[in-house]
């Protein structure tokens, strides 16, 4: 019944089943042909990538102007950008946030390369700023826009990186800085019979060595939480402190030229977070990755090296179920910092005046205080840091820690670390080849030659 | 009897060959048009293609010829040295050692699982059109949607995957850390997004199969199996032939869910800790993006463009080799 239907549907072509089956060479060459121009079709074309949206908004005057900022973790606008948009009636404000820095990063890259795309204004973490600073033609002068008269509210240091190396030019204006403290979880503490007040935890570990002895302890009583969250958090914190104490640099010298290999303050900080991984008392995780904030919801760790934004971090992520869990102590080691951001505004802006505005306004003392009450980036101007809401603050959610004093106490010391241009690349190669040995697969005693085998790569 | 739809040019000449007397623009308009008309008619493609296919083509390679940042604005003619570093390069040959195996490990079964199921499709069955329709259910997935799902059930610690393991009372596997494993949970991705459509296709070729050749066959007294080896398989060469090279520049260009397996980086483009998954496109974009290498990532680029036409003629020959040798 099948067979005879189909039969009939079919016209009567003897030679089709037989023209199907014939593969005569000119055929096969013809069929190589067309092998090569579908390769040729779908072959790699890297400029096909890319595409940013359009930026709806009027052309400048009067008319409305709608604003994009782009920026990575937490940065606690929200509030702001409401306060902007009620003293600016035609201004809408925008925000697009990526949870990871080194996700960020790569878009960024686009957006600027090709003139589209970019928000109005930009955040450029202190990783990323050095890189542009070798095009700073891509961004708005803000000294053309009043950018000067700040000057005064901000911390030296902080405000000479935003300026090019000739000084005619303000690329961006300082957000935060991250004064480096301690979080760690007192429930878990309790339960491994450490204790759990944070002037008695602190204590415990003045060094980063009383540090582990601390991790063996508690690894003994509650062998299924890890002490740390990974090796790439412990690993920008003593990389930045020793920097910071010793020479002002890091993994490349102020001339920008690689000295991994030799600068004992990054060898020193390599070794002490090859201890943690040897002894398996980190979880091998990354920050603000998805499997991170997982595992803040669960008791995956004990212990994070926080600076001030980080504290917003594991509110978000924590959310409910970490309320009143985590506390704020003092970080071993001595001082340091590790983040803190510019905003900058991109040449490609269609409105680089309402954007500088904005940047001013989102940067100046009272918006400093204001993104700290919301998620702890601790400020960059001194104004910010001796308000009252600044220094004298305490965060129910960590048990009414007073970070305000902690992160001061803190900000008072640090000095400022410099990044080469590709700090970041040589960062993410070191991270992983630390979590690599981790995971068991990289020896403890072939870390070291392995880095500086990856480092040397990335850095040509 | 076939009708001849070409413009009768030979034979029987008709007068626009002839060339007329005087005057004649008239026919020489009508010769132009027998002769660039047919041109015209596919030019559109061509043009597309010009402008999506040649002109990215010949672009990538001049920035391959450069030492070219994006975010530091270098811009430097460096003649071949990409392409020599690109030889020597360990990182690269990392990355299409991963990328083979992935495509190894996801082509293969597929390909045969996808046979498997049309065959089991092509017979007479109720619902028969709920049952096509669901081979195909995958495809309209996001390929984003599918790398998240995934990800998370070959989670290492809270993964579906590892408790299963955990039941039977084996060690949990970490997916990202070991290189094998990690090809796997990718390859899985890849299989399960597009067994269907391949099956689809095998499915529709193999109705277009007469089926008086499998009566005769029953007649002589061939199984079920031979039939489908000694019939369906040879009458479905040309469209094996298709999907394995489909399968083969889609293999080799695999790029999403590899990238977002990697969910445990900060840069998803490493691929893991130590590049155990990092595809050749992904090395291209954290060449470009990442580490500011614009030059060489075009580079690379090119590489993987000569790869794909090596493997897809390499594949085009095996596989009319094996149907040839039957």
């Amino acid at each position: 019944m099948r067979t005879f239907r189909r039969k009939s549907t079919r016209p009567a072509t003897p030679s089709a089943p037989s023209r199907s089956l014939a593969f005569g060479p000119t055929r096969g060459t013809r069929r190589a042909v067309a092998v090569v121009l579908a390769g040729l079709l779908t072959g790699g074309a890297l400029t096909a990538c890319g595409g940013g949206d359009d930026k709806g908004g009027g052309a400048g005057g009067g008319g409305p102007v709608e604003l994009t900022v782009d920026i990575f973790g937490e940065f606690g606008y929200d509030e702001l950008y409401k306060q902007f948009e009620a003293s600016h009636p035609n201004v809408k404000i925008k925000q697009r946030k990526v949870s990871t820095l080194d996700d960020y990063k790569p878009r960024l890259q686009q957006w600027i390369a090709t003139n589209s795309g970019a928000g109005d204004v930009v955040a450029l973490e202190e990783g990323i700023l050095p890189l542009y600073m070798q095009q700073p033609g891509k961004f708005v002068n803000l000294y053309d826009h009043g950018g000067r008269e700040l000057q005064n509210s901000y911390l030296p240091w902080k405000w000479q990186m935003g300026v090019t190396p000739d000084g005619k030019q303000l690329v961006g204006l300082g957000t935060d800085i991250g004064p480096l403290a301690m979080c760690y979880r007192k429930d878990l503490f309790e339960k491994a019979g450490l204790p759990s007040k944070r002037d008695e935890v602190g204590k415990l570990w003045p060094t980063w060595d009383a540090f582990l002895d601390t991790g063996l302890k508690f690894r003994d009583k509650v062998p299924d939480t890890k002490w740390l969250d990974g090796p790439a958090a412990l690993l920008r914190t003593t990389v930045l402190q020793n920097a910071g104490s010793g020479p002002g640099y890091s993994y490349f010298d102020k001339s920008n030229a690689l000295v991994f290999e030799t600068n004992p303050a990054v060898k020193s900080a390599f070794d002490t977070v090859l201890k943690f991984e040897q002894n398996k008392l980190t979880s091998g995780m990354q920050i603000f990755t998805p499997p991170w904030q997982t595992a803040l919801k669960r008791d995956t760790f004990a212990t994070l090296p926080c600076p001030s934004w980080m504290l917003g971090g594991i509110k978000e992520f924590a959310g409910d179920s970490g309320k009143g869990k985590w506390d704020v102590a003092p970080i071993p080691g001595g001082a340091g910092y590790w983040g803190g951001s510019w905003l900058a505004v991109p040449k490609q802006s269609k409105h680089p005046k309402e954007a500088a505005e904005l940047a001013k306004f989102l940067t100046n003392p009272q918006g400093q205080v204001a993104a700290f009450k919301s998620k702890n980036t601790f400020p960059s101007s001194p104004q910010a840091q001796q308000d009252a809401a600044v220094s004298g603050s305490t965060d129910p959610y960590f048990g009414d820690a007073p970070t305000g004093k902690i992160f001061s106490q803190m900000a008072a010391q640090v000095k400022p670390v410099h990044l080469g241009p590709k700090n970041e690349d040589v960062r993410q190669v070191v991270e992983n080849v630390l979590i690599a040995v981790g995971q068991g697969k990289v020896k403890p005693e072939e870390a070291w030659a392995k880095a500086v085998e990856e480092v040397k790569k990335t850095a040509r | 009897m076939t009708i001849d739809l070409r413009p009768a040019r030979s034979g029987n000449p008709p007068a626009a060959d002839v060339p007329p007397p005087r005057g004649g623009w008239r026919s020489r308009l009508a010769r132009l048009d027998l002769r660039a008309s047919p041109y015209l008619f596919v030019s559109p493609f061509f043009l597309v293609f010009l402008a999506f296919g040649v002109f990215p083509l010949g672009f990538t390679l001049w920035v391959s010829l450069h030492e070219w940042g994006l975010a530091s604005g270098t811009r430097k003619w460096v003649g071949l040295d990409n392409f020599s570093y690109l030889l020597g390069d360990a990182d690269f040959w990392h990355a299409t050692v991963n990328t083979i195996g992935i495509f190894v490990l996801s082509t293969v079964p597929q390909l045969l699982l996808a046979l498997a199921l049309a065959a089991a499709l092509d017979r007479k069955m109720r619902a028969s059109t709920f049952f096509r329709i669901g081979m195909v259910a995958p495809m309209v997935t996001s390929t984003a949607a599918v790398a998240i799902v995934f990800t998370q059930l070959f989670d290492r610690d809270y993964g579906l995957t590892n408790w299963l393991i955990g039941l039977v009372g084996a060690d949990p596997i970490d997916w990202q850390a070991s290189r094998g494993w990690s090809w796997v949970a990718v390859a899985t991705m890849v299989n399960w997004r597009w067994t269907g459509y391949n099956a689809l296709i095998f499915l529709a070729a193999m109705q277009a199969i007469p089926r008086d050749l499998y009566e005769a066959a029953a007649i002589d007294g061939a199984s079920r199996l031979r039939q489908f080896w000694q019939i369906t398989v040879p009458m479905l060469r040309p469209t094996i032939l298709f999907a394995v090279i489909v399968s083969t520049i889609g293999g080799l260009q695999l790029f999403t869910e590899p990238a977002l397996f990697g969910v445990g980086s900060a840069n998803r483009m490493d691929g893991g800790s130590l590049h155990q998954f990092q595809t050749i496109t992904m090395y291209m974009f954290d060449n470009a993006f990442g580490e500011d290498r614009y030059g060489y990532a075009a580079t690379v680029s090119w590489a993987l463009f000569v790869m794909i036409i090596a493997f897809s003629l390499l594949n085009f020959l095996f596989v009319r080799r094996t149907g040839g040798a039957r």
